[in-house]
């Protein structure tokens, strides 16, 4: 344990896990929104092409990755945005364009070897350097203050694209905007998780996300937490292993899904046993439905034929029988 | 008339009391292609507008004319006295779209969705306040969802995930509402919930253009329909004088009187003929 946290190499790899963690779920839970969930992958592949290119030149191959990978983003998004038919083709060409041209140029390189090919595209603790971790902290700082102030946009136009085309929001500058903070994200994911499996790490914490939460901010909070969890364990464990990171990082998400899935769906059993339906009932309460409303924890009970009702999914609950509150009370929760 | 209306106490911008939409040889269509041409229209404050017409005649092209989601083509169209081309401030017409883009792969509160309406007034990087939050709940309460403000979007019925569609047209401030099939796929007895929401937004002064193939409910608070058909809008009145030429045309089209010809008007929720309503089959 020690020994894992004063290595030099370890302690790089474990802040550059950190970094991932937290920024790879936050871009990705717009892109699962979008249902673009693989366009992480394609911009990976076109940064191995980037990668390449800092191999041969002699360049630190982190900075030639993200010019690749960030004009890829701003290619797909306008390519995207002409509507032609053949857009997914043309996306084709230029993601597979990018890994072929990558693999070619790095077996080229002075150091391209099988092994260095395999540590980009899977992820390797030993490559992260010290002038990697300030760049990926500057590139995760901007990724973060830009979701921070853009997310509410973002939200909005993934939700839904032709209402916020609608009413005026400037949908093409945003996708884009998005598109390069996920170009971005694979780059600052380049060294520990590989280029092969940062889109992994967007998308499996969302999808445990989106199983634990029932609103759109607790379900990006939890996907974070997974993230964070995975990458820097992944990292943590792949040292005693001798595992690849990336890979290493990712099993270790797909673990967190299945568990959670597992455990909301017994869970979902067990409440649904204990709860009883109101049956028949096809009547919809409201503020002006005319039964009484009860406030009840987090939600509004309606009085009903001496009973309470809660409403819950397509139906109602009943939630034990009435007890009045003061007249002065209700008429407030009416108000 | 009215000069302001309730859903907009907060900005203090004095309205004009011009058209609310007003085309005028206006053609609508996708690429270079014009599915409707030739349009004159007319939208007032106040009115409640019925865009009827078979699917597939243009209805929906002439309602993403207006919300400028695609080609203008010809013709000019002024939304508040302003051109819509050059106008910036589109959420003022309020895009009520059809419910299944709630049905998303992310999961959202009611709450959640109805704050993205409240974007366009925010500027490119202003944050969501106590005002808009409480402009939001606001809305929420006057399509009768105070209390599901924290459920989750598609636990909520179809009648009410078109209300939650509505209030986030109102969170944006909107003065017109131009609502997609608002009734399609919901039940009878929710449609009567949303016609009463709708009445009562009626009262507060706001405009509606509502796209439909079947009036169902919302036929008690039209004031004025217009039909669309084979790209051209070829009926407009007042819901009596639709009433009337329906008969007429009626009359023309089936010269042999039948007994049976009244119940068929009556069962015909469009026109007499034609695809107009996909379960219209039932009715022959």
């Amino acid at each position: 344990m020690h020994e894992i946290l004063t290595t030099d190499f370890m302690q790089r790899a474990l802040i550059a896990a950190l970094l991932v963690g937290l920024v790879a779920p936050m871009v990705g839970i717009f892109l699962v929104q979008r249902r673009l969930s693989l366009i992480g992958d394609g911009m990976g592949h076109v940064a191995l092409a980037g990668v390449a290119v800092g191999l041969v030149t002699g360049r630190g191959p982190v900075l030639t990755a993200l010019v690749a990978a960030v004009v890829a983003a701003v290619a797909i998004e306008l390519l995207r945005a002409r509507g032609r038919t053949n857009a997914d083709v043309a996306l084709g060409v230029i993601f597979y364009g990018g890994i072929a041209a990558g693999v070619v140029i790095i077996s080229k390189a002075p150091e391209g070897t099988p092994a260095n090919l395999m540590s980009y595209l899977f992820g390797s603790i030993l490559t992260t350097r010290t002038s990697d971790v300030w760049i990926f902290l500057a590139l995760a700082l901007v990724i973060m203050a830009t979701v921070w102030v853009l997310w509410p946009r973002f939200f909005a136009v993934a939700n839904d694209e032709e209402y916020a085309r609608a009413v005026g929001l400037p949908v093409l500058p945003l996708n884009i905007i998005l598109a390069v903070l996920t170009a971005t994200t694979v780059v600052v994911a380049m060294r520990v998780v590989g280029l092969l499996l940062i889109s992994a790490l967007m998308i499996v914490p969302n999808a445990a996300g989106q199983l634990l939460a029932r609103s759109f901010t607790t379900g990006l909070r939890w996907a974070i937490a997974v993230g964070l969890a995975s990458a820097v364990g992944g990292v943590f464990i792949s040292y005693p292993l001798d595992t690849p990171s990336g890979g290493t990082i990712v099993v270790l998400a797909v673990l967190v899904y299945i568990v959670t899935a597992i455990g909301t769906g017994v869970a979902r059993r067990i409440r649904q046993r204990r709860h009883s339906i109101a049956e028949g009932h096809d009547h919809e309460h409201g503020p002006e439905c005319g039964h009484e409303a009860i406030p009840h924890g987090d939600h509004v009970d309606y009085l009903h034929g001496g009973h309470r009702h809660a409403a819950h999914q397509g139906h109602y609950d009943e939630h034990g029988a009435g007890s009045p509150r003061t007249s002065g009370q209700d008429e407030e929760v009416r108000a | 008339m009215r000069t302001t209306t309730p859903t907009t106490p907060d900005t203090g911008v004095p309205r004009a009391a011009g058209p609310v939409i007003e085309l005028h040889g206006a053609a609508f269509g996708y690429g270079e292609h014009a599915v409707v041409t030739d349009v004159d229209l007319t939208v007032r404050r106040g009115e409640i507008v019925a865009v009827l017409g078979p699917n597939g005649a243009g209805k929906s092209t002439l309602m993403k004319g207006i919300l400028g989601l695609n080609e203008h083509l010809a013709g000019t169209i002024r939304l508040f006295d302003e051109d819509a081309d050059v106008t910036r401030d589109r959420a003022r017409v309020g895009y009520v779209p059809q419910r299944h883009t709630l049905s998303a792969s992310i999961l959202a509160t009611a709450e959640e969705i109805v704050a993205t309406g409240r974007l366009p007034r925010l500027g490119w990087l202003g944050r969501l306040k106590a005002t808009d939050r409480q402009v939001v709940a606001r809305a929420l309460e006057l399509v009768g969802l105070g209390d599901r403000a924290a459920t989750e979007v598609t636990t909520l019925s179809g009648g009410q995930q078109r209300r939650v569609l509505i209030a986030r047209a109102l969170a944006g401030q909107a003065d017109v509402l131009v609502m997609d099939e608002p009734t399609a796929g919901v039940d009878a007895a929710s449609q009567h919930v949303l016609a009463d929401v709708l009445a009562r937004l009626v009262e507060r002064g706001v405009t509606m253009v509502i796209v439909t193939h079947e009036l169902g409910a919302l036929e008690r608070i039209l004031t004025r329909i217009v039909v669309v058909d084979a790209g051209h809008v070829t009926f407009d009145g007042t819901p009596h004088q639709y009433e009337a030429t329906r008969a007429a045309v009626h009359h023309d089209h089936d010269a042999h009187h039948h007994d049976s010809e009244l119940a068929d008007e009556e069962a015909t929720p469009v026109l007499p003929r034609g695809p107009v309503d996909p379960s219209g089959d039932g009715h022959a």
